[in-house]
Formats: C-alpha cells, structure tokens, sequence
C-alpha cells in the first residue's frame, strides 16, 4: 500500500503550524526554544518527502546540514538561556523585557 | 503496511507536539518532544532515509534533547507562570499561523496527484550515495560547517562561564 507524498508533506506543514503556534502563546524561554526545534523537524520531514519524489540524494544532504546547523543553534541557544538566568533569575519570557521600549 | 506505519507513526508525532504545547512543566514538553523525534525517524526510514533516520535518533533524540533536559535540570524550571502573555501574538499571530497552515495544507492537497506515492523501498538513499555526494559535490559546505561548529563550542562555553 503506497501513501501519497501529500500527506507527508501535509503532516510537516501541520507539525511546522504547531511549532509557530507554540511559539507564540509559550511564555518559558526553554519550551520556546524547543517549539523553534519542531518546527526545524517539520521542515527536514518535507526535504525528505521531496528527496524521496525527486529520487534525489540532495534532499537528504540539506537536511543533513540542518541537524548539523540545529546542533550548534541548541548549544548556544541554551548557553545563552543558562546566562539569562543568572542575570535575571526567571525563565519567564514576560520578565525578560530589558530591551522593550 | 506502509500505510499502517504512517498512521501510526504520523499521528504520535501529532500527539507529541499537541501535548508539547499543552504541557505547562517544561520536562514534560521535553519528553513529547523526544516522542516527535522518534516518530520522525520511523517516517524517514518509511521514505528510504535510512542514514539520517539514525542520525535523527542519535543527534535529535540523543544529543540535543539530553542537553535540553539537562538545562532544564540544571536551572530547576518550574511551571509555566500563567500570564495574559502579549496583545499582539493572540490577535495577530493565530490567525496568522492558521492562515500559513490553510495556505500550506490547500496547496499539497491540490497538487497531491503531481506529488505521487512513495512506496516501500521504491526509493533508498544509502549512506554510501550521502558520502559520495557530500564529500565530492559538497566538500566546501561540509568543512565550513566544522568552523561553524567550533564557534559554536567556544560561543557555549564563553556564555555559560561564570563571570568573575
């Protein structure tokens, strides 16, 4: 039994919605963070549903280089999160509003 | 079989991300989103990924969530504060998020014929084909994605360090 490549891709665009949307109504830095990081596997879902209609290996390079590139994002991200709490002792988004004008 | 194994694997990845957004204690979050990686993984080995299905399992699942959970530890996060939270993400970005999906999901719908099916082993990148095309056609992005990495480390460890 085949799938189509459609839903494939309908999956990742509704993984890709549920990561801004978690984006935007999270208010801890840390479950933010990892909103960002679902919506970087939904779109390595749709670089390997197209790869795999294509029958192309580049497809597959790219998402190779987005784990890499998500990798570092991840460290430095939550170094950067580790130096705001010790600034600012909250994970709170709300309370991290040094720059707001 | 290959349906089944998408059904199954495609909606515990929907499971994991609803629950992550609805889970208020970051470990929680944490622990759905494992769930999603995994499940990933399964749908790449079902689109003949069968290398970064492995890798998705020990550099997603593996490495960047223990460094998650451990942050988490680490800083002793508790639950999410109930807040109104900002004006403008509620009154502009729902409805902005709902129309990227409608626009995304109406446009792989009307296509899905040009799409086609993907088939079990109709199509299989081996690691032997990504090595050939990554350290021939690709060699320069993949050494400067080691530079990247290096800064990254430095980058890490200058930000956590305790000031003195």
């Amino acid at each position: 039994m085949a799938v189509p490549i459609a839903w494939y891709l309908i999956l990742s665009a509704t993984l890709f919605s549920l990561g801004v949307f978690g984006f935007l109504i999270k208010r801890n830095i840390i479950s933010i963070f990892m909103s960002i990081e679902l919506m970087l596997n939904a779109v390595n879902l749709a670089f390997v549903a197209f790869a795999n209609h294509w029958h192309q290996v580049t497809g597959q390079i790219f998402v190779f280089f987005v784990m890499v590139v998500a990798a570092a994002e991840a460290t430095v991200g939550l170094a950067i999160i580790i130096a705001v709490f010790r600034s600012r002792n909250t994970l709170d988004v709300d309370q991290i509003d040094l720059m707001k004008l | 079989m290959h349906l089944a194994l998408f059904i199954i694997f495609g909606l515990l990845c929907l499971g994991g991300a609803v629950n992550l957004l609805l889970q208020r204690h970051p470990i929680n979050s944490a622990l759905s989103l494992i769930v999603v990686m995994s499940s990933l993984a399964v749908l790449y080995l079902l689109l003949g990924a069968e290398f970064l299905a492995l890798a998705q399992i020990i550099v997603y699942s593996g490495a960047i969530m223990v460094l998650f959970v451990f942050v988490i530890m680490l800083l002793n996060a508790g639950e999410e504060k109930q807040t109104q939270g900002s004006q403008a993400a509620y009154m502009a970005g729902i409805p902005g998020v709902l129309a990227l999906f409608a626009v995304l999901a109406s446009t792989f719908f009307t296509l899905r014929t040009s799409f086609g099916d993907a088939r079990l082993g109709g199509f299989l990148a081996t690691t032997e084909d990504l090595g050939r095309v990554l350290f021939r056609n690709l060699l320069l992005p993949f050494e400067v994605t080691s530079i990247l990495i290096l800064v990254a480390i430095l980058g890490a460890v200058v930000l956590a360090r305790k000031e003195h």
